[in-house]
């Protein structure tokens, strides 16, 4: 399993342990739905264990985003390395979602 | 120049991660020591991910009985990676930009994209079925 779900408070904290790509990103969305569909409304998406995101993987976190805000919630990404910063940048996704430095962070920033 | 590998895939998904590795630890064999080394580590990877991704799932329709070939050329110049799969082709001349504001919010539509912004250059054959990728080669000089 590429994902590692933790809570912390009110916030569901997924870390991404290996790459986000069109192979696993059914499992991801599973994932986040279900813990929307039982209440869950602040995502926090840690990258820091993360190779790299592909357009799939993109488009799935665009999609539960918007699901999430449409719940009240909220969908943040922190920990992105430089490269992924950089797929992030180029999409003109980082307008998108709130990015923050690290896990550490996106808990004290909730 | 006769390509450093060739190999052919089953329409899977699930076997695009172990591909792009394989072509990948090849790459890195003869380019360790380069200075765009790291481009092969992020840059290629996606992009031979969107690649194999496109072929299998819209070129061959996601039918698991239609076969993907790949081949990696490296010259002293570039990395070349052709991916090619069995279907009609595909309309890469009219692509969407995925970052004008309607389209933001769209889950798809951002692999033609990213494979042009990440590589040096990117083209189709005439029946649009088969995508070629460049990367050039920056090589360390030696004093």
């Amino acid at each position: 399993m590429p994902f590692i779900v933790e809570q912390s408070g009110a916030i569901t904290v997924i870390s991404v342990t290996g790459h986000l790509i069109v192979a696993n990103r059914q499992e991801l969305k599973h994932v986040v739905l279900e813990r929307l569909r039982t209440g869950d409304r602040e995502f926090l998406v840690d990258f820091a264990e993360t190779g790299y995101i592909d357009s799939s993987g993109l488009g799935v976190l665009v999609s539960l985003s918007k699901k999430v805000r449409e719940q009240g919630g909220e969908l943040r990404l922190a920990a992105l390395n430089e490269d992924l910063r950089t797929l992030f940048q180029l999409t003109k996704l980082d307008t998108l979602f709130t990015i923050v430095d690290s896990r550490e962070e996106g808990l004290r920033d909730s | 120049m006769d390509p450093e590998l060739i190999f052919h895939l089953p329409s899977d998904v699930l076997r695009i991660e172990d591909a792009v590795e394989k072509v990948v630890a090849r790459c890195h064999r003869i380019i360790e020591l380069e200075r765009r080394a790291s481009r092969v580590r992020m840059n290629l990877r996606v992009a031979l991910s969107e690649a194999l991704s496109n072929a299998m799932l819209y070129g061959n329709g996601a039918d698991r009985s239609k076969r993907v070939r790949v081949e990696l050329t490296i010259t002293a110049k570039a990395i070349i990676t052709r991916v090619t799969d069995e279907g009609p082709g595909f309309d890469y001349e009219h692509v969407p930009d995925p970052t004008t504001p309607e389209s933001l919010l769209k889950p798809d539509g951002r692999g033609i994209f990213l494979m042009r912004r990440l590589l040096d250059e990117v083209s189709f054959n005439d029946r649009g079925n088969s995508v070629t990728l460049l990367l050039r080669r920056d090589p360390v000089r030696r004093e």
